[in-house]
């Protein structure tokens, strides 16, 4: 604070408050929606307050779904999405901190061709070679499959690259300590390096945790059995069979469960995604 | 670069072996058959296919469908980036005057982070609904008659809309960041030296958040070009009248809705060129940092 100004202060409460009510408008007549019966959309446009059927709408959501659209229980394809953001999540930090180790300390020949190999991917989101990357899967008869839905996916060039950067920030004082007691490269990875890359590791989790669950075209494609769906791309299907029926109060209750779990990540753990989400970007 | 490194031959291949052999089957070997498909045409019945050269490349960028599309996403990127960057500028701005309610107000902002961007689609749509929405439904109270479904820009302001908001918490944070970078003293100085709030912000602030401005400007247009699908496919779906369908929804639909291979290969490969351009951009002007 410069110099007290008390009219720019309330001005500046005056557009946060607005953009706080903005920013949260969909969602709060989101929920309202889901609170209500199927009929109170029919007088023409929808209520601004919450009604009487909050635990009925989401029960039955959870337990037994929107049968009409063929779509399975929400609370399974809550359990198909956790299952993804986890393997995506998992696999993503173990993959890049091996391949950044490798990167970082070691010489070998082609060093700069794997690390070009792993940089490229950044270039090649999978709705640009969409086409081609599923027939990948499809010949290899991963659809309708947990490795299908995750494995596609894992291969990152930003997670490798902010492990390269937080190695190369470690001294290597503590290589040459570790060398000198004898410890190969296997034990100063697990007893160093790992240690303290913890918060990295654990910042960078939150991030990918909310990738894997959001992901959106990817399982709607490769996933024909409903065993399989996960909530984000099931919304789809269930929005699509309303154009005939209005369910509404029972898809508004899924967009609320389908945003719950990655809500309450960013907002539990705001220091370690604010981490996360700067680092990886820099 | 480390001086003190280990001497082994196989082991740093076995630890990169996990991420190559992914990257080299579901990035590598795909773009490679796009590439390669671009050049091919199959006949109506998939039984034979050709090498047809360029003609593909050639089609593409005689076909108007195509074209419009590459307008369609451009006007759409400019626009949720305009949005999304200028509200949470503002956003951003408010919240570095505040000391006590900063915390408070950051968490009630960056939470539309976490929300999928197709979840994003189907609450603007819902809301945008033409029968029960509450927007349709005031612009009615004011004698305008919003339809999204047959009207292409009512279309557009929709999907722009809807990924401006997803995006806005993310620049807020970023902005949020650069606006806490810049030292207080040079803010002091120009106070003393006369220098009221609007001159201050613009004479300092700005050029000094310049570096994150564009980064957020190249992140933003990325963003609105290729992680936008799920919203488009959960509102518009490319309608009406092709208005909304930007390039990643085209390259999707005409390869797997309408079965065109070599024309979807074809746009496949034109969009890698852009994504290599843009990340190109991205990594050579992160180096120099634009500052003055």
């Amino acid at each position: 604070m410069i110099e007290n100004r008390p009219f720019l202060h309330l001005m500046a409460h005056v557009i946060l408050i607005a953009g706080v009510c903005i920013v949260a408008l969909p969602v709060w007549v989101a929920f309202v929606a889901s609170t209500h019966g199927p009929t109170d959309f029919m007088r023409g446009t929808i209520p601004m307050w919450p009604g009487p059927h909050f635990v009925q709408n989401y029960s039955r959501m959870l337990d037994r779904g929107l049968a009409t659209s063929g779509t399975p229980a929400v609370g399974t394809m809550m359990l198909n999405s956790l299952i993804m953001a986890l393997c995506i999540a998992v696999g993503k930090i173990v993959i890049s901190v091996l391949s950044a180790f490798a990167i970082v300390y070691f010489r070998f020949p082609f060093r700069g061709l794997a690390f070009w190999c792993i940089f490229i991917t950044l270039m090649l989101p999978v709705e640009v070679r969409i086409v081609p990357t599923f027939q990948v899967v499809a010949d290899l008869g991963m659809l309708n499959s947990y490795a299908g839905l995750t494995i596609p996916l894992i291969a990152s060039a930003t997670a490798t690259f902010l492990f390269r950067q937080v190695f190369l920030t470690i001294p290597d004082e503590l290589t040459e300590a570790a060398r000198i007691d004898g410890a190969g490269p296997m034990k100063f990875f697990r007893d160093i390096l790992l240690p303290l890359s913890r918060t990295n590791i654990a910042a960078l989790f939150v991030i990918l945790f909310i990738y894997g669950w959001n992901q959106y075209l990817w399982p709607l494609l490769i996933t024909t059995s409903a065993d399989y769906y996960t909530i984000v791309a099931g919304i789809r299907r269930m929005a699509d069979a309303v154009d005939g029926l209005p369910q509404w109060h029972l898809v508004m209750a899924t967009a609320m469960l389908a945003m719950i779990p990655p809500v309450v990540v960013v907002i539990g753990m705001q220091r370690l995604f604010v981490k996360g989400l700067v680092e990886t970007e820099k | 670069m480390k001086r003190t490194i280990f001497n082994n031959k196989l082991l740093p291949w076995l630890l990169l072996a996990p991420q190559l052999a992914i990257t080299f089957v579901f990035f590598l070997w795909p773009a490679a058959q796009a590439i390669r498909q671009s050049f091919l045409r199959q006949d109506a019945f998939g039984t034979r296919t050709t090498f047809v050269g360029v003609e593909n490349f050639r089609r593409l960028l005689n076909s108007p469908e195509y074209l419009n599309s590459l307008q369609v996403t451009a006007i759409f990127a400019i626009s949720v980036t305009i949005l999304s960057m200028g509200l949470a500028l503002l956003l951003a701005v408010a919240v570095d005057r505040m000391i006590k309610a900063q915390r408070v107000y950051t968490t009630l902002l960056v939470w539309p982070y976490a929300v999928a961007p197709a979840v994003a689609g189907i609450l603007w749509w819902f809301i945008f609904n033409p029968t029960i929405g509450i927007i349709p439904y005031m612009l009615a109270q004011v004698g305008y008659n919003w339809n999204h479904v047959g009207n292409p820009a009512e279309a557009m302001t929709l999907v722009v809309i809807a990924s401006a908001w997803k995006q806005i918490s993310y620049n807020f944070l970023f902005f949020l960041a650069g606006l806490q970078a810049i030292p207080a003293s040079l803010r002091e100085a120009a106070a003393i030296d006369g220098a009221g709030p609007v001159r201050r912000f613009f004479d300092i602030t700005i050029p000094l958040l310049s570096p994150t401005t564009f980064f957020l400007l190249v992140v933003n247009i990325v963003y609105a070009m290729f992680d936008t699908f799920a919203v488009i496919d959960t509102t518009t779906r490319g309608g009406p009248a092709q208005g909304t369908n930007i390039l990643v929804y085209k390259v999707y639909f005409d390869g797997f809705v309408g079965q065109n291979m070599g024309s979807s290969a074809a746009q496949s490969v034109f969009l890698m060129l852009i994504v290599i351009t843009l990340t190109v951009i991205q990594f050579r002007y992160i180096e120099k940092k634009v500052a003055y």
